[in-house]
């Protein structure tokens, strides 16, 4: 690993819109996710990391090499950075075989070693354009790796997928990208993605960074509102899969149990819940259809305009959104009992990151 | 038929062609990726012989390289010979003539390149020439080829400018079309329709080609 990334960039884009992004990487962080909704300013930040576009000012260091700084007058070309870039639709030189294109910039060595780590030596003759596209993306992968980067960029690197490869392939990119031992920043608008992908994340939001941090902890603790809002998902819960029966999932979270649909997951898995799915009664007796009935105390109850978020201690911390209307009709207060209801389709796992 | 006219004139445009593609790449590279400002001005200098008469361009041409302008006076002190009424001062004419039926297929060509292909190859740490030569160039070449075969096919059917500049010394500026002219000037309908005919043959065949083999560089060649 070659260690940390510090990241103060500003630049303004158009008008209305100023990057002013200060991005602090630890050197223990795997991968990092970059995340925003789109427009917020995310792939420009990547680009300026790669040097492909200049900030206005600001200063860029990786692991203690100088890459960017306005003040000094230094700005690294990017060929010397040593930032492998993974683009959205991946790049991938459209006049050479797979084996040229893994082979574009490395050692014989590297690229042959590439090749079979990723399982390409099958279509070492073929072109670009008669590879599937989950396919493509891992000769993109092994293309950047066999250059032998400090540090990947991934753009999205899943959008191009259709729906159901990109379930498949966030799982193995995340095992792939741990393999390699590069350091990660990976960019995305999905926080299914982000949970799947990353160890540290980093939050974008009209240009500004506004939070970086675990990504459970992210999820856990909004800084703010805006971030609040791009997440989502309020609840991100740890659990572990503890049997399945007729096609659902009993998971373990904290001391409670939480059942889903079955998806095939195994072993330690994080459980993305919505707050706005997690219902709140009083009388723990009631017959519904929802699976899930968890009982717990009221931590805190924070008005938020016509709506209420209502912390619970379930054994573990969960988050509902209520109408401020059902929250006052039902007089939550603090310290009182009550009954969390989910419904087993509510609940969405993710593989744990390792 | 004038078989020497036509060697003549397959000579010269062997030779402007080779001397465009060394030096109309750059050009187009510049005018495809430059972001200057007064870029419009050099794109509207090199398409100038589009709508030029030929006659204005062989006049300045010409006068240019007379042996009282600096660019004369430099060959002939180089060479001890004459730029005007020699093959030598005819190819350079030529060079200009067809410069932007080499330089625009290319540029468009160069243009047309994804970008994000070059950035990928920067990121991999190759250099910027480098990634010209390994990426830019092999994605244009049929707009190489097609600027290549135009400029080839422009300067064979040149008149004009071999009029003004070249004059009409046989095996050494008459090609073909003042051959032809020549013929008809001297009422010999027979060797003028032989020429023409194997000009035609020829012209249609190269274009015949260039319409095989990119489609879509002709499209954005502008219609004149």
């Amino acid at each position: 690993m070659a260690g940390s990334l510090s990241c103060v960039c500003r630049k303004r884009l158009s008008k209305a819109f100023e990057l002013d992004a200060k991005l602090e990487v630890p050197e223990r962080a795997a991968v990092t996710v970059l995340f925003g909704p789109s427009g917020s300013g995310k792939t420009t930040l990547l680009r300026m990391l790669a040097g492909l576009e200049r900030p206005g000012s600001g200063r860029i260091a990786f692991g203690g090499r100088v890459w960017f700084d306005a003040a000094q007058g230094i700005d690294l070309p990017t060929q010397e950075r040593r930032a492998g870039f993974l683009f959205q639709d991946y790049a991938l030189f459209p006049h050479l075989t797979v084996e040229q294109n893994v082979g574009y910039a490395a050692s014989p060595e590297a690229a042959r070693r590439m090749m079979e780590s990723f399982a390409l030596t099958g279509l070492r003759e073929r072109r670009p354009g008669a590879i599937s596209g989950g396919q493509q993306q891992r000769v993109a992968l092994a293309r950047a790796l066999a250059a032998e980067p400090a540090l990947l960029l991934l753009d999205e690197p899943l959008s191009a997928l259709d729906a159901a490869a990109r379930q498949r392939t966030q799982g193995e990119l995340r095992r792939m990208l741990l393999h390699s031992g590069v350091p990660a920043i990976v960019v995305t608008h999905d926080r299914m993605e982000a949970v799947a992908l990353g160890d540290w994340m980093a939050v974008m939001v009209d240009g500004t960074v506004r939070q970086c941090g675990t990504v459970q902890d992210v999820f856990r603790k909004p800084a703010d509102v805006a971030v609040a809002e791009s997440l989502g998902v309020e609840n991100v819960l740890a659990a572990e899969v503890a049997g399945r029966e007729g096609g659902l999932l009993t998971l373990m979270v904290g001391g409670a149990r939480l059942q889903c649909v079955d998806a095939g997951e195994a072993g330690a898995v994080l459980a993305c819940v919505r707050a706005e799915d997690v219902a709140v009664t009083r009388d723990g007796s009631q017959v519904s259809s929802a699976r899930n009935r968890l009982a717990g105390r009221v931590s805190a109850v924070i008005p938020q305009g016509a709506l209420a978020r209502v912390e619970l201690d379930c054994g573990f911390p969960l988050v509902s959104v209520v109408t401020a209307q059902s929250a006052a009709e039902m007089g939550l207060r603090e310290g009182e009992l009550v009954t969390a209801v989910i419904k087993a389709t509510s609940v969405h796992l993710v593989a744990a990151v390792e | 038929m004038d078989w020497q006219a036509i060697w003549l004139s397959i000579r010269l445009a062997a030779a402007t062609t080779a001397i465009l593609l060394v030096t109309g790449l750059p050009i187009a590279y510049w005018l495809a990726f430059s972001t200057r400002r007064w870029k419009f001005l050099v794109e509207a200098l090199v398409a100038l012989p589009l709508v030029l008469p030929p006659t204005v361009l062989g006049f300045y041409v010409l006068l240019a390289m007379g042996p009282r302008s600096p660019l004369g006076a430099l060959y002939g002190r180089l060479t001890g010979g004459m730029l005007p009424f020699s093959f030598q001062g005819l190819l350079l004419a030529s060079v200009l003539y067809s410069l932007p039926f080499t330089v625009q297929p290319v540029a468009a060509a160069f243009a047309g390149v994804d970008r994000k292909l070059l950035e990928a190859s920067w990121c991999l740490g190759v250099t910027r020439a480098a990634t010209f030569r390994r990426v830019t160039v092999p994605l244009s070449v049929r707009g190489i080829a097609t600027g290549a075969i135009l400029s080839f096919a422009h300067t064979l059917g040149e008149f004009g400018v071999v009029l003004m500049v070249g004059g009409n010394i046989a095996g050494s500026t008459r090609t073909v079309s003042i051959s032809i002219y020549d013929s008809v000037q001297a009422l010999d309908y027979g060797a003028a329709g032989a020429t023409s005919l194997f000009l035609l043959a020829v012209s249609f065949t190269v274009l015949a080609l260039t319409y095989a083999l990119q489609r879509r560089v002709w499209a954005v060649w502008p219609g004149h």
